[in-house]
């Protein structure tokens, strides 16, 4: 790989642009193409456009041998929305399995950088922050602050975009009330079974550092086995 | 994308010879996906992985040919038959992985 292609692909990572490299596997050089800069005229046009869909990498044939599509998708973020417990945790394992955190709450009795040290923390409502920030098909959302001003507001945005994993915390009982709440504000109900709710995989959880790890868990298989990547 | 590529950066910036690995295919069970990096200097220090670390000894061995002529090796590794260097997966998959200079 040429030092001017390692160059462009950090700077499409850091600028969340999504890139192909195709790279002959004969040794025969490299092309990075930008989604941006993909049309039908490219000779592998179809396979690109899959790469940019499922994220997935994979060898085509091609006239000049085999060449290596290899997908660089934006790095997943995941909006936590109230600073709490089992968000601390939560900024944590995101991290550790590549997603890109970010901590919102208006409170900013919670919201403080003492309790959320070297992560960006939001003191706004979501409405407001998620409209800064946006919410792209590699966004993913949980709200936990157990306040339905605050959590509503984040849902109903979370809701009118193709962000990939949409979490609630809260029990059946409290969810049910929860959609009852969105459908008085105007949310459309069949985008309902986009919420998790309650969040998390089932593993009996019951400290924050648990449930931080099923909700973590859920979003992964919702990236991995639903998505592609 | 993995970490992996922004240590290649910083190797790169440092003066180091650095050779780039990638998964490029995988058959049955493989422990890293394809489009898995491992990166090798030119006194084989590494970063990242191909597998789950039974196959990494040979990668890195073949990196020194690879830095030295810059020409690019395709490398097969198998389970339980003559592979291309005599080094099997015990997880019973098969991977085949890029090994190229950077720069």
């Amino acid at each position: 790989m040429h030092k001017d292609t390692l160059k462009a692909l950090l700077e499409a990572r850091e600028k969340r642009h999504s890139v192909v490299l195709a790279t002959s596997l004969d040794g025969g050089g490299e092309d990075l193409v930008p989604e941006n800069a993909l049309t039908q005229d490219h000779p592998q046009a179809n396979e690109l456009a899959e790469c940019f869909r499922t994220g997935r990498s994979k060898i085509v044939e091609t006239q000049g041998g085999e060449m290596f599509l290899q997908a660089f998708l934006p790095a997943p973020r995941l909006m936590i929305i109230g600073a709490t417990h089992i968000g601390q945790v939560l900024v944590r394992l995101a991290r550790e399995v590549g997603v890109e955190p970010f901590v919102i709450d208006p409170r900013t009795a919670f919201a403080t950088e003492e309790r959320f040290s070297d992560v960006e923390i939001i003191a706004e409502w979501p409405g407001e922050a998620l409209g800064k920030l946006g919410l792209d098909r590699r966004s993913s959302i949980v709200c936990l602050a157990h306040v339905p001003d605050i959590d509503d507001e984040a849902l109903e945005a979370a809701l009118g975009s193709e962000c990939f994993y949409i979490g609630a915390l809260g029990s059946s009982r409290s969810h049910a009330k929860r959609l009852e709440r969105l459908k008085d504000k105007g949310c459309e109900p069949d985008g309902f079974n986009r919420i998790h709710g309650p969040v998390g995989l089932d593993i009996g959880s019951v400290s924050p550092a648990e449930i931080a790890l099923s909700i973590i868990a859920e979003l992964v298989k919702t990236l991995r086995i639903h998505n592609g990547d | 994308m993995s970490v992996t590529l922004h240590t290649a950066q910083t190797w790169l910036d440092e003066g180091r010879d650095v050779a780039l690995a990638t998964v490029v295919e995988t058959w049955g069970s493989a422990p890293v996906p394809v489009g898995g990096h491992l990166i090798i200097d030119g006194t084989g220090d590494f970063a990242g992985s191909v597998s789950g670390g039974c196959v990494e000894a040979e990668v890195i061995a073949r990196s020194e040919d690879v830095l030295a002529s810059g020409k690019p090796e395709l490398l097969e590794f198998g389970v339980a038959n003559e592979t291309a260097w005599g080094v099997g997966l015990a997880c019973g998959g098969r991977i085949r992985v890029f090994v190229e200079k950077l720069g």
